[in-house]
């Protein structure tokens, strides 16, 4: 089609544009980067898969951090699925609204923490408001908005550890490096990731998917957690496997990442993190053990307190 | 999103917006050469996709508040969420909520609520009524007024384009 005449083109207009898209969205860039700053490190916990016990390792591992008095915050970036509410013991006291942002609910061990689970009403899904036909054209930039002003409109205050809670789908990992990296020319990404895995085929090629998007994203620092690596007999200390799958160290060994923790099944764990009352590092047990020699890895991994020192 | 008059090859400025409350938005522009003015109208799939982003047509009047987007999409919200969520009767000083923006410069005052107007408030739905209060609160400290009333709110209503509220 030829033009009847030249008209110029987006580029081309350089005057002033009052809606101002681009300033309004760089401002909320910059509100992240002024809260990230803060922030010693930003930790994720991500699998790809679903159902793996990334929010239960979480809240232990805040819990555990904490222990050993480091300042923690975690974000609990499973909209959809909310759980760190309930399990970091958040749920109970209004939020306060204050002219420099949210201040976030106080959980077990003082860990800071938001999450959808204090905003929607107990016992039914999240949902949007907005045209009730095609949301998926939508949705997708409204969540992603909500983890951006769960991150930015927190007053998340001078803390060691922001653990960012990623919920399943190899996307929402992407998404998620999308959101810090855009914040600042120096292309921030996460400190540490620490992708969880159980002891399955299944879980393990997801894993490899969630792995080789992280690497080509660039991140510098990928550690695996092996959940649910099996259970002990009572008064035994063998550990008997759970699964007949491959186990986290063969999972590590074919994927090209570093196991960083096995973390066995254990009935008290799991029912005292659902209540609200994470293990952590507490007590003599085998995952309080596991819990404790994780923290420390993670306080001497990139952006952590000891190596920091 | 610009706009362009093609006779006078004029970027067209900004000149007003209308929220009818149907998830439409009304954008008015005019060409600063000629004065015509076109109306950018979006349906509701439009405005949503618009708004999703977190941002205002036409450019932002007042400071975002701290998880508006969240707290004003959520359709299903949990009661008393946040500790503003409620108002009590009777009228009340604004001042605990009272922000600025980073780049006004104004004497702050002691901004309190008619009993008409917090009745009023009373009317917005909970979940976004701390927000909406401090929309208010932020414009009478803008303003230098000491009692917000109907007569006010109306007033903020029609300058900020928060029709609705």
């Amino acid at each position: 089609m030829t033009r009847a005449r030249t008209v110029r083109g987006y580029a081309d207009l350089t005057g002033e544009v009052e809606s101002r898209i681009v300033e309004q969205i760089g401002e909320q860039h910059a509100r992240l980067a002024s809260r990230l700053s803060e922030v010693g490190a930003i930790i994720v916990i991500a699998s790809g898969k679903g159902g793996v016990g990334k929010s239960a390792v979480t809240a232990n591992l805040a819990v555990a951090l904490a222990a050993r008095g480091a300042r923690v915050g975690a974000v609990d970036a499973d909209l959809n699925g909310p759980s760190l509410g309930k399990m970091l013991g958040l749920l109970g006291s209004p939020l306060e609204d204050r002219p420099d942002g949210i201040v976030p609910a106080v959980g077990v061990a003082g860990v800071k923490g938001i999450s959808t689970d204090l905003l929607i009403e107990e016992g039914v899904p999240l949902r949007w408001k907005g045209p009730g036909h095609d949301q998926f054209v939508w949705q997708g930039v409204t969540e992603a908005v909500a983890l951006r002003e769960f991150i930015s409109d927190v007053v998340w205050g001078p803390i060691d550890y922001l653990i960012i809670d990623i919920p399943p789908g190899t996307d929402k990992i992407g998404r998620f490096l999308d959101l810090v990296s855009e914040v600042g020319p120096s292309h921030l990404q996460p400190d540490q990731v620490l992708l969880v895995t159980i002891p399955s085929e299944v879980a393990g090629a997801v894993v490899a998917r969630s792995a080789t998007q992280l690497l080509e994203g660039g991140v510098p620092c990928i550690g695996l957690i092996g959940n649910m690596a099996g259970y002990t007999q009572p008064g035994e200390d063998d550990l008997l496997p759970l699964f007949t799958g491959p186990s986290a160290g063969e999972i590590a060994d074919a994927v090209g990442l570093e196991l960083w923790s096995e973390i066995p099944f254990d009935p008290v764990l799991s029912s005292r993190t659902d209540r609200g009352d994470p293990v952590g590092a507490e007590g003599d047990s085998i995952v309080a053990q596991v819990f404790t020699d994780l923290a420390r890895r993670v306080e001497h991994g990139p952006g952590g307190r000891e190596e920091k020192k | 999103m610009k706009f362009l008059c093609i006779p006078c090859d004029e970027v067209m400025s900004f000149s007003d917006r209308d929220l009818p409350g149907d998830g439409t938005i009304t954008a008015l522009f005019r060409c600063g050469a000629c004065d015509r003015e076109m109306a950018m109208l979006t349906n509701p799939m439009e405005t949503q996709l618009v708004t999703s982003l977190g941002v205002e047509i036409g450019g932002r009047t007042v400071p975002e508040q701290p998880l508006q987007q969240t707290r004003s999409r959520l359709d299903t919200p949990r009661d008393n969420a946040f500790s503003d969520d409620e108002v009590s009767s009777g009228g009340g000083e604004g001042s605990s909520s009272v922000t600025s923006a980073p780049d006004h410069e104004f004497v702050r005052i002691r901004v309190t609520w008619s009993p008409e107007a917090t009745d009023r408030l009373g009317g917005v739905p909970r979940f976004v009524r701390g927000m909406v209060k401090r929309i208010y609160t932020d414009y009478a400290q803008e303003k230098q007024i000491e009692v917000i009333t109907p007569d006010v709110m109306d007033r903020a209503r029609s300058e900020l384009g928060l029709e609705g509220m």
